[in-house]
């Protein structure tokens, strides 16, 4: 697997726009999306009347694009008139200001400045989910699609195997966090009567997420173990095989619903939850992928033998990337199985798997950013293009074969994801201008 | 005993159909060391295009134009049908696999994943989701040989199966191309420079390996007549575990691997709740590969050849 050189023309041609932009720093933007947020919140409701339009367009105006033209200009104008204009000008006009502030974080802590943008990004999505419950229940997905191509991105695009046993981990979360919340706080039909008081599960509902994933990695053993004799083809297949093994295995446990399902899960993967295990889960894999564990991926990915001989542990490391994503495919299921509150075994299968190899592949291999613009992509336009009803799995398709035609390892692959570099100030377009 | 031999008869039957897709599986890894994913879905529309062809034949008998007994239309369904599936195949490499011949081989799986979506898809969007019944073009008869119960059409799918079987075999052994492609197998980087193009052999392969699938699509409609748009998914992906049990690119080891996967398939029903029946196959599966990771036929392989 090569890099390739991004085209230098590129660079060339849009380098006005470039410049227009480059003086903002991620502070500006997340404050002109804040701005932008507000106005919705404020007077989306008057404006939607005076354009014309039903409700607050929920997706940015593509939905009602694609499904009543007559409309088209109303929508446009909307997301015009909310969106694009006040972010693009409280951005510019904010850019000293943003610049200054960015200047004086970046010479504080790392953590420091992280935590004020994320607290910024969260009240931005707060704001943005507290329109419509479709908003919010689309962020929570998307979010929880973020932690799982994450997850796949270390033993696919990291080692480099083909690991089609994601599926089967996200289902071992799924049903461990909610036999533990179900099973200790609800009274259910199938699980019994509640141990403790539901005030408490709050406050033990990540030990249920963390418990979810911690079987997911003991799981994810028993496809890294044979992964040590072989490599390709016959990984696809065992794990391919532990897939099917697990989604067989719930279908036969009357405990826990059998083919029907298990519902009834409390409403505890509210936004501010999901949203810190979605910014712990980038964080930690960040992190690990930086690491010397993360280069002894790529080694063990680019020549084994090579790898070996260098002294890097190949079994270990195997073991410890297999383990690793299996554990946030599991928590990420827990996660997935309090947001839609109920569980059946025929989501885990081969649909899944396809849509999550297809977002780690769409966004680019071996990249932390790759993985989440592909899985927001993905998410924002399998829900955008859902008035084209059964044609949505036409054009997806379609868009991903021109993908892997054209860049092959994805969109933005083999990039590196350096949180001082995006919270830099970029004072630049003042000096050139 | 006879409810034994009962069972081979189905397994035998059932095994057919893995068989006959797991050889297009192996057939195309062997030249481009690659799964063509979207095999499973080429199955499902070989059989579609064998329903629209039997549907259009017995319209054509009805009419009174020309008067075909019900095994000749059966004959010509399926190879008509194998001759246009082929013609699938080939589009389906020119497309999704000859711009990917040099990405990673990830790559190429996925877009093979897509394919198989858009082929679904694009036969849910041109003929809706109703399910359709096959024709009924031969008469069911049963015999009963001494307490087990043979039906002509279970003969039929297990010696039809075999012929192609055989054929394939005598092509790939006897013919010049056969020779070509046995080449492209051994080596695929010094056998284009001995004037054997890559650019012919591929298409030609996933030719053929589309046509046996569809084949088996055609006979499986034969077998169980209710055809809905995702019937190609779990076969082919269980065929595709034939395929790679029995070895990587061995053609023999493919067909017999089919047959065991239908005969595990067929015996763990026999005796355990049919619940069960895929996670007992793939847990057999599972140690099978654990103790020859190899497959049955396949060579150990340097993971040098390609990536």
């Amino acid at each position: 697997m090569e890099v390739k050189k991004s085209n230098p023309g590129n660079t060339k041609r849009f380098s006005g726009l470039r410049h227009f932009f480059s003086g903002i720093p991620a502070s500006g933007w997340l404050l002109a999306a804040f701005a932008a947020v507000l106005l919705e919140f404020y007077v989306g409701d008057p404006l939607t009347e005076i354009l014309g339009l039903p409700k607050i367009p929920a997706l940015f105006g593509i939905v009602i694009i694609l499904k009543k033209p007559h409309l088209i200009p109303g929508a446009f104008a909307y997301v015009g008139l909310i969106y694009l204009l006040p972010i693009i000008i409280v951005a510019k006009i904010t850019a000293p200001a943003t610049n200054w502030v960015s200047e004086k974080l970046d010479r504080m802590p790392l953590w420091f400045s992280a935590i004020l943008h994320l607290v910024l990004l969260y009240f931005v999505l707060e704001i943005w989910t507290d329109i419509s419950d479709y908003r919010l229940l689309m962020l929570k997905l998307t979010l929880i699609a973020i932690m799982i191509t994450l997850s796949l991105n270390i033993i696919n695009g990291y080692m480099g195997e083909f690991s089609c046993s994601h599926p089967g981990f996200i289902a071992l979360g799924a049903y461990v966090a909610s036999v533990f919340t179900v099973g200790l706080f609800v009274n259910d039909r199938l699980l019994g009567h509640a141990l403790l008081p539901q005030a408490l599960g709050q406050f033990l509902f990540p030990i249920g997420l963390i418990l979810g994933g911690l079987v997911a990695a003991v799981g994810a053993l028993i496809v890294a173990i044979p992964s040590f004799r072989t490599r390709g083809d016959y990984l696809a297949i065992i794990s391919l095989a532990f897939m099917f093994i697990v989604k067989s295995l719930i279908e036969n446990l009357e405990v826990v619903g059998g083919p029907r399902g298990l519902g009834g899960q409390p409403d505890w993967a509210t936004l501010p939850t999901v949203f810190v295990w979605a910014v712990l889960c980038v964080w930690t894999i960040n992190n690990f992928v930086e690491s010397t564990m993360g280069k002894a991926l790529n080694a063990v990915r680019d020549e084994e033998s090579a790898a070996d001989a260098m002294t890097v542990n190949t079994r270990k490391t195997k073991m410890i990337a297999f383990m690793f994503g299996a554990f946030w495919a599991g928590v990420g299921g827990g996660l997935f199985a309090h947001v839609l509150r109920y569980v059946n075994p025929g989501t885990f299968g081969i649909k899944k798997l396809a849509e999550v190899l297809a977002m780690v592949y769409f966004g680019g291999l071996n990249s932390v950013f790759g993985s989440i613009v592909g899985a927001v992509s993905f998410n924002l336009l399998s829900e955008a293009l859902r008035p084209l009803e059964i044609f949505k799995w036409i054009i997806i398709p379609v868009l991903l074969i021109l993908v892997m035609i054209y860049r092959p390892t994805g969109l933005i692959a083999f990039k590196h994801f350096n949180v001082k570099k995006i919270l830099r100030p970029r004072p630049g377009s003042k000096e050139r201008v | 005993m006879t409810y034994f031999l009962q069972n081979v008869i189905n397994a035998l039957q059932w095994g057919s159909f893995y068989a006959l897709i797991a050889l297009g599986y192996s057939m195309v890894y062997s030249i481009m060391m690659l799964f063509n994913f979207a095999h499973g879905d080429i199955f499902m529309t070989g059989a579609y295009i064998g329903l629209g062809i039997a549907t259009g034949l017995l319209a054509i008998v009805s009419s009174g134009v020309i008067a075909l007994p019900g095994w000749l239309i059966l004959v010509l369904t399926i190879i008509i049908s194998m001759f246009i599936t082929s013609l699938l195949g080939v589009l389906v490499e020119r497309i999704g696999y000859r711009p990917l011949r040099n990405a990673p081989r990830a790559s190429a799986a996925i877009t093979g994943l897509m394919i198989g979506i858009i082929l679904e898809t694009g036969n849910l969007a041109l003929l809706g989701a109703k399910r359709f019944s096959f024709p009924p073009l031969i008469m069911t008869k049963a015999y009963n040989i001494s307490g087990v119960f043979v039906t002509n059409k279970k003969i039929l799918v297990v010696l039809v199966s075999l012929t192609l079987m055989l054929a394939l075999d005598l092509f790939v052994r006897k013919t010049k191309w056969g020779m070509a492609m046995r080449a492209m197998s051994y080596d695929f980087v010094v056998v284009p420079l001995m004037g054997v193009s890559i650019d012919v052999i591929a298409p030609m392969t996933f030719a053929i390996g589309s046509g046996l699938a569809a084949a088996g699509g055609v006979l499986y409609g034969v077998a169980y007549p209710v055809l809905d748009p995702y019937m190609g998914i779990l076969i082919g992906w269980k065929a595709f575990v034939a395929a790679i049990l029995g070895g990587r690119g061995s053609i023999m080891g493919a067909a017999l691997a089919g047959f065991l996967l239908g005969f595990i398939e067929i015996f763990v029903t026999m005796i355990f709740p049919s619940t069960l029946r895929d996670l007992i196959a793939f847990s057999i599966v599972l140690v099978i590969l654990t103790f020859r990771p190899h497959g049955f036929f396949g060579k150990p392989y340097s993971a040098k050849l390609r990536l």
